[in-house]
């Protein structure tokens, strides 16, 4: 882990080339994490993949949380590894519920880091399928656990646990 | 469009294999493009045995997730467990005792070694050693019995809680567990002599399934995958953890990555298990097995008709679980099949806002395609099974 003032350090390298992208640092229970701006969330990603010096270039998670009632609601995690400096860092960009009614599909939406890190393919998916998050430019972006033709998103925080019926027929058609 | 082209496209067969395979290990399917023999595409699909186990822990109180997480990988239970309770204890800052730090890392390595039994004995029948099995079915049999006489429970042992383990070793356990210790290696190496010279498992595993360290590290693979590959990378020497860093032992490594390198890798982590297990019980500090934090921890059952501020405290955890405050943490461990993180928010309430395990079998699983397009069919599965995917874990 970078301490605290290394945490620092690197948002202020980052400040440097991308100007605004991080909106904060949290440093608890000894776990560092950059805060980002959505928008420019690949920037930063980028920079801590390829900076000289940094080489967050190890993917080791990618996941999701619905903090409800808080705003923005959800945040999408990225643990990165610096294998040589055996230290992690957690990006950390926080979503707000979804574009005005009206536009789009009404689901929150960030850029896919599939092209950064080819790993996050699956674990993008993982998250599409349990938060209804939509990573733009990922190349296959469709449900991966639950069946083809489920209606919701289950591990929204005000999505029942419990009542569900049980039906084995979604996948007939698709490979035929 | 020429007329070879065609040819060549009408000789594509899509084949289905599995879910329902013995082959698969578990409930995956596998589409599959074949040109002859050859695989020309593959597209694995999960989630036949999602049953929704993260969503379901937001509904339990911290102590009861525990045997939530630990149906997840079936087959590294005692892994699932501590991912999840090191993550509570570093959400409430509880250190656990030596003895249960020793014990703790006893018990994953037994675990390690028994997930590696399974493998070896799955993989070589696939291969068409079936004695293997057998003498794998053996080995694994002993683990199971040392996990009985511990914990009471041969699988989902539910062993490991918040703050240490839930009771000590038994009597006449460190000379079971010794013995079986040191009589492992043997056995390992009596694996090999069936498997190192059998020209039919050489053939079958020696430059199969290759993938390149570079592009493994890409697609996120981490454990005996990674390692066969030639890359040392294992979190119990990265990372300190449990007694890891005060016990010795060496992370073997492969050279090319084919099939081969992965039996070699996980073969000789099973003697440096073996090695890790013989120096815990000689370790093993006296003291406590639990931590005697009592907002955290129940208290010993003998304090509860003595003392009133015992059965207090046993009450408030037994109905309401303990709180922890709101904060978030990722905790990962080197399991049998990699990096296995959990990742727990806590809310303020007795019950986690959100559990996600980082499952190595989901992520490692990308990698598949990479490993069997344009290799033979039967080759496919015996990387499949030297990939190691346990299906509860990919779908939790």
């Amino acid at each position: 882990m970078p301490d605290a003032p290394g945490l620092e350090l690197i948002r202020g390298e980052i400040e440097r080339d991308c100007p605004g992208a991080v909106l904060a640092t949290s440093f608890d229970r000894a776990q560092a994490a950059l805060i980002v701006d959505p928008a420019r969330v690949l920037d930063v990603l980028r920079w801590l993949k390829d900076q000289p010096g940094q080489r967050y270039d190890f993917l080791s998670s990618l996941h999701a949380a619905d903090y409800l009632p808080a705003q923005p609601r959800f945040a999408v995690h990225y643990e990165l590894i610096n294998r040589d400096r055996v230290e992690r860092i957690r990006v950390k960009a926080m979503l707000e519920d979804a574009p005005p009614a009206g536009q789009g599909h009404g689901l929150p939406e960030i850029d896919s880091c599939v092209e950064l890190f080819p790993t996050a393919d699956a674990q993008e998916r993982e998250v599409f399928d349990f938060f209804g998050i939509v990573f733009r430019g990922h190349p296959n972006l469709t449900r991966i656990l639950m069946p083809d033709d489920y209606v919701g998103w289950p591990q929204r925080r005000d999505f029942p646990v419990g009542g569900e019926p049980v039906t084995f027929t979604y996948n007939e058609a698709r490979y035929d | 469009m020429t007329e070879a082209t065609v040819d060549r496209e009408r000789e594509i067969m899509t084949v289905n294999v599995g879910p329902h395979h013995p082959a698969t290990h578990g409930v995956l399917r596998l589409v599959v493009d074949l040109e002859g023999e050859i695989v020309r595409e593959l597209r694995p699909v999960i989630g036949y045995v999602h049953t929704g186990i993260e969503k379901s822990c937001e509904d339990k109180s911290y102590w009861k997730v525990i045997p939530f997480v630990e149906r997840m990988d079936y087959v590294s239970y005692f892994f699932q467990m501590e991912a999840f309770c090191g993550a509570v204890e570093r959400l409430i800052d509880l250190e656990i005792p030596p003895r249960a730090r020793y014990l703790r890392t006893l018990f994953l390595e037994l675990n390690r070694i028994h997930s590696h039994l399974v493998w070896l004995g799955t993989t070589a029948l696939d291969l068409g050693a079936i004695s293997m099995l057998w003498y794998c079915f053996r080995e694994r049999d002993k683990i199971l019995d040392l996990f009985e006489m511990a914990t009471g429970q041969r699988m989902h042992t539910r062993y490991f809680q918040v703050g240490g383990v839930i009771e000590d070793i038994p009597l006449g356990f460190e000379a079971k567990c010794r013995a079986f210790a040191e009589e492992m290696p043997i056995r390992v190496s009596q694996y090999q002599d069936l498997l190192d010279r059998n020209e039919v498992f050489l053939s079958r595993t020696k430059g199969t399934g290759i993938v390149s360290r570079e592009r493994l590290l890409e697609l996120g693979v981490t454990g005996p995958l990674l390692r066969a590959a030639g890359d040392p990378w294992d979190l119990r020497k990265a990372f300190d953890y449990l007694a890891y860093p005060e016990v010795e032992f060496k992370i073997p490594v492969g050279t090319v990555g084919d099939n081969y390198d992965r039996y070699r890798v996980r073969v000789a982590e099973m003697v440096e298990s073996a090695r890790i297990v013989v120096q815990c019980l000689d370790a093993l500090p006296e003291g406590p097995f639990i931590a005697d934090d009592r907002k955290y921890v129940l208290p010993p059952r003998s304090e509860l008709s003595t003392s009133m501020e015992s059965l207090i405290h046993h009450f408030k955890l037994v109905t309401e679980g303990f709180r922890v405050d709101p904060s978030e943490v990722y905790y990962s461990i080197e399991s049998p099949r990699g990096e296995l993180g959990c990742f727990v928010v806590a809310d303020g309430s007795a019950k986690p806002a959100r559990v996600h395990f980082r499952d190595p079998s989901f992520v490692n699983l990308q990698a598949f395609r990479e490993m069997a397009v344009d290799s033979y069919v039967a080759d496919m599965i015996a990387s499949l099974g030297m990939l190691d995917p346990i299906l509860g874990g990919v779908d939790r």
